[in-house]
């Protein structure tokens, strides 16, 4: 059990991390290298850097800042999380499930949608972003998955036992997975096609395939897909918060590139002390209470 | 004004024969999101006597969900005149949902 959980070992996630543990909270970061600061050859514009610094240098420096606070932190990528019946947070990662009283989203901003003709035309009329919620309306039906990873599988787990059939479609991809126990096609994908609701998926090489319901989980799951299970207000797949860096759930959080805004490194480290603090003043009037 | 219980039975009476703009909230009771969507409902019928409003469970009413092509929830509808005037799919806020009216 921890106080509280971060999701995303970036900027906003290793600063919300300083500043909560430094504030007396139990702390767990949750990372699966994939920050954006990776990516970035150099970063001259942050503060004190006179030469710049590389963005791996400065990924890596701020994970060794974190290991030098003795802050626990694990290579796992995250793919559910549920609030339990204690009001506490249950995250599940690929190897194991952590429990929290507080969860900041520090995520970054996950890779645009890939370029589906009909994605958005359909949303809620045969696709949908949440297989436990949305899996009671395709009972006994056949179901798509469009996904590559880990992230799918776990989809495919919660409707498993109520569709008839599921078809994991990576859309041109590798599976990031070795195997499992559904079809997987591998074809890219260029249409979703249908009257008033999804139809059929058709294929780069023009075949179709029937389905009655398609469930979106590319890739790893990114904070706007935890936020549309949870019940997080978003706003064009940014997480709403207000000056404290809350979002509309108690006790959860979310900080830096995800928010929306400057998408730099010092509005995400400002952003993530702000979070940190906002975490660690929550569980401590959550221990008074208690 | 209170929100109002749909069922299949009384859809018809209290929402498409309504003389006010009435907006539909379609939940389950084992659905995350709705439970956030939930209060934002209670507080718009609270607060505007000049809609009708109401709450639809999807598991007892299947028959209004397949009706409606409701695929997804929370799903909202404004309707208006017995007609369906705008859909919003997942968690929507207040400001969102007003704007339509
Ligand atoms: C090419 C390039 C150049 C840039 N140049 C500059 C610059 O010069 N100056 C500047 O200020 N900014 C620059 N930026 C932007 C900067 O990198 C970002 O604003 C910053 O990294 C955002 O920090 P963050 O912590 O919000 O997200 P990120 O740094 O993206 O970190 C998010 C972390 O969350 C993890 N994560 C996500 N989902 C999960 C999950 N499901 N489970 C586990 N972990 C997860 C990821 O692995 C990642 O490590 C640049 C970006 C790019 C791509």
């Amino acid at each position: 059990m921890y106080d509280i959980i971060i999701i995303g070992a970036g900027p906003a996630g290793i600063s919300a991390a300083i500043y909560a543990k430094r504030a007396g909270t139990n702390v767990l970061v949750l990372d699966n290298d994939n920050s954006e600061l990776i990516k970035a050859h150099k970063i001259d514009n942050y503060y004190g850097f006179p030469e710049g610094i590389s963005g791996s240098t400065l990924y890596d420096n701020g994970i060794q800042q974190a290991k030098n606070l003795e802050i626990d932190l694990k290579k796992e990528a995250v793919l559910n999380i549920k609030m339990n019946e204690n009001m506490c947070y249950d995250v599940k990662t690929s190897d194991n499930i952590y429990t929290s009283d507080s969860v900041i989203f520090a995520t970054g901003t996950k890779k645009a949608k890939p370029l589906i003709k009909g994605l958005n035309e359909f949303e809620g009329k045969g696709i949908s972003y949440c297989a436990i919620c949305d899996g009671f309306f395709y009972r006994k039906k056949d179901v798509v998955i469009i996904g590559d990873g880990d992230y799918a599988l776990s989809e495919a787990s919660d409707l498993v036992n109520i569709v008839n059939s599921i078809t994991i479609l990576t859309n041109g991809k590798e599976p990031g997975f070795e195997n499992c126990n559904y079809k997987v096609d591998k074809r890219p994908i260029t249409s979703i096609n249908g009257d008033m609701k999804v139809e059929e998926i058709e294929f780069s090489d023009g075949s179709t395939l029937k389905t009655d319901g398609i469930f979106i989980a590319i890739g790893s799951a990114g904070a706007s897909d935890f936020a549309k299970k949870m019940g997080i207000m978003t706003n064009n797949d940014n997480i709403k918060v207000n000056e404290h860096m809350e979002t509309n759930i108690k006790g959860v959080y979310a900080c830096g590139n995800i928010t929306g805004g400057l998408l730099q490194v010092n509005k995400a480290v400002y952003e993530g002390a702000v979070a940190g603090l906002s975490a660690a003043n929550y569980i401590k009037a959550k221990r008074k209470g208690a | 004004m209170e929100v109002l219980k749909l069922t299949t039975a009384n859809f018809e009476e209290t929402i498409l024969k309504a003389d006010k703009t009435a907006i539909v909230d379609f939940y389950a009771d084992w659905c995350g999101p709705c439970k956030m969507q939930s209060p934002i409902i209670d507080k718009i019928a609270k607060e505007h006597d000049e809609l009708v409003v109401g709450k639809l469970n999807v598991d007892d009413n299947g028959e209004i969900a397949v009706k409606y092509g409701v695929m997804s929830i929370p799903t909202l509808l404004i309707i208006k005149n017995g007609e369906i005037k705008k859909q919003f799919v997942g968690l929507t806020d207040e400001s969102d949902i007003l704007k339509e009216i």
